[in-house]
């Protein structure tokens, strides 16, 4: 599986983006030129230029040290919602699959009803009442992504719970516990991986919106998505402070889609 | 036919009811109340202004018996009045819902008949130049920020070439147009939001489109079909897209709440006066009676986009039995 991953040159090129930007996340303090947050009135709005590759925003700020400081936020926002979302859309898809019946139906019918919801306007209305925050942001990206995860593990789990290692594992004596946690939920988990990784791109998408909108991540701390509304009102006179996070977001989720698809054609190979 | 479509109705009256209660139980366990602004913000109003304040909006009950009461009154289609500006909230909605029902009428007119045919050639051709082309569109539809390209078209086709208006849905002097002229100012204005709002679900549709093809394609009737000396159109448009069009049809209900949720972006980057912006000013001032309003009329507009996708498949495909199946 790891050769057939390895084959697809543009999934390597989106692992090596990827590992770029965590070395940016990680490292912020020594790649970053300048402090993400200094005001310097003397250098506003200056275009790139050899000592700020990015240039400066209305306030003089170094754009290039703001984007890699904000490659920590979106970045952790992307990990921690879909961590969250895997979390509870294992629970609830493994417990729904392997009990089945009626318990079953009334929470894939609760599944249908929130992808009913237009997420964006329950999220807009929870992180608005709740005070926009980043710890709000990632549980409310987490608490309305979990649906299609739920979906895939209940389906894998429908079709392995009647396998025969499984019947021998409850002959053994295992209790629901053991069998869900230790024989169906390992053997489901390859497809939610993929599910996993399209998911941060989408979360990543998702806070920029947010930002933009203004609940997302509260200034003076920089993420992806506020940098870009900074520069909305000049976008006129000063593109660059639009454009390079613009185009980092969409890098990074380009590089998560391009390695989620090539994870799901390494694993079915029958496409 | 009518028998079936009353059944799955009368499925979709339960999920908007759990809709609603998720809803407001949300919106109203939150902790602050609307009335917090007027009141406990302001030093000069008295604690007993406050109760009194509260009580005007039924905020001193339970939250269960606030649901019950909401419930009522929109039973009779009475959403309350706007705690901002006393006006009927179904009146706000009414004035705003059309221009967002045709943007996103226009949308997916637009997905449907761009993204089918992007999908189907795509297949038919694999591996051809034009198919590598479609697939890196794709992926930078998926991964491009919707608002961010707003922005820089707005500021391409708006600022730098002038091409097209960049605000609202109508000009200034939109009165002393002709019929004509009226009808092309309202189309210019619609362009850009309406090509954004289909952009990223375009990309998914022919993508979909693409994967079901290839797998309809590798079929054994397509290879009867040829062997029986039919020219490649029919295999393709008779018999293949036919059949590959089956389950892009399900995704077209599913992609509409993202349609409806876009639209507070769009409305926001381009000024127009629709349900998205009046969701987010009632948010922003938080306007309980507003926000379930728009939030109602949103799920109402889901299902029944839904359901229309299930009609539509049930006509595609008379195999399916939609009164007996249960998850669709």
């Amino acid at each position: 599986m790891i050769s057939e991953f390895l084959r697809n040159k543009m999934a390597i090129a989106g692992l090596i983006f990827i590992s770029a930007i965590l070395l940016f996340a990680l490292f912020a303090p020594v790649i970053a030129p300048y402090d993400p947050t200094h005001i310097d009135t003397k250098n506003i709005l200056v275009s790139p230029s050899i000592s700020h590759i990015f240039g400066t925003d209305t306030l003089g700020r170094d754009i290039f040290s703001r984007v890699v400081y904000g490659a920590r936020i979106s970045l952790s926002i992307g990990f921690i919602a879909v961590g969250i979302a895997v979390l509870i859309g294992v629970v609830f898809g493994s417990i729904a699959g392997y009990y089945g019946g009626r318990l079953d139906s009334i929470m894939m019918r609760f599944v249908d009803m929130m992808l009913c919801f237009p997420t964006l306007f329950l999220i807009l209305a929870v992180i608005a009442i709740l005070e926009p925050s980043i710890f709000n942001i990632m549980i409310v990206i987490g608490a309305t992504g979990w649906m299609g995860v739920a979906r895939l593990v209940r389906a894998e789990i429908l079709s392995l719970k009647s396998r025969d290692y499984v019947t021998c594992a409850r002959v053994m004596g295992g209790s629901d516990w053991w069998i869900i946690t230790r024989h169906l939920i390992p053997n489901a988990i390859a497809p939610v991986m993929v599910s996993a990784t399209l998911g941060i791109g989408g979360a990543i998408l998702l806070e920029s919106a947010l930002s933009f909108l203004g609940i997302g991540v509260q200034p003076p701390t920089p993420s992806w998505g506020n940098i870009l509304m900074d520069g909305k009102s000049t976008l006129g006179v000063a593109w660059w402070v639009t454009v390079f996070p613009g185009i980092f977001i969409m890098l990074t989720v380009l590089s998560y889609n391009l390695i989620g698809e090539a994870l799901r054609d390494a694993m079915e190979p029958r496409l | 036919m009518l028998k079936v479509i009353a059944k799955r109705f009368m499925g979709l009256v339960p999920v908007f009811f759990g809709i609603t209660l998720i809803s407001f139980f949300v919106i109203h366990l939150a902790p602050g109340k609307p009335t917090d602004i007027q009141t406990s913000l302001n030093p000069k109003v008295s604690y007993e202004a406050r109760i009194r304040l509260e009580k005007l909006y039924g905020l001193d009950k339970p939250v269960y018996l606030q649901y019950a009461d909401w419930l009522k009154r929109f039973v009779t289609f009475d959403f309350g009045r706007s705690y901002t500006d006393d006006r009927q909230v179904s009146e706000k909605i009414a004035e705003r819902l059309p221009v967002t029902v045709l943007i996103n009428a226009l949308a997916l007119i637009l997905i449907l008949g761009v993204g089918i045919p992007l999908g189907v050639i795509s297949a038919v051709k694999r591996g051809s130049l034009w198919d590598r082309l479609t697939t890196i569109f794709v992926f930078i539809g998926f991964s491009t920020p919707e608002f961010w390209l707003a922005l820089l078209l707005m500021s391409l086709f708006g600022i730098n070439l002038g091409w097209l208006p960049i605000s609202g849905i109508r000009s200034l002097d939109f009165e002393y147009f002709s019929i004509t002229g009226k009808a092309l100012d309202i189309s210019r204005h619609l362009i850009l939001p309406v090509f954004l709002s289909a952009f990223g679900s375009l990309a998914g549709i022919s993508r979909y489109m693409r994967t079901s093809m290839i797998g309809v394609i590798g079929q054994d009737f397509i290879r009867t079909a040829r062997a029986k000396g039919l020219d490649e159109y029919a295999v393709i448009y008779k018999h293949a897209l036919k059949n590959a069009v089956l389950p892009v049809i399900t995704l077209i209900g599913l992609s509409i709440p993202g349609l409806i949720g876009g639209s507070v972006i769009f409305e926001s980057i381009f000024a127009i006066p629709g349900m998205g912006r009046l969701f987010y000013e009632s948010v922003m001032a938080r306007d309980y009676p507003v926000i379930m309003g728009v939030l109602s009329i949103g799920a109402v507009l889901t299902l029944l986009g839904n359901l229309l996708a299930d009609i539509a498949y049930y006509y595609a495909d008379p195999r399916i039995n939609l009164a007996s199946e249960k998850e669709l």
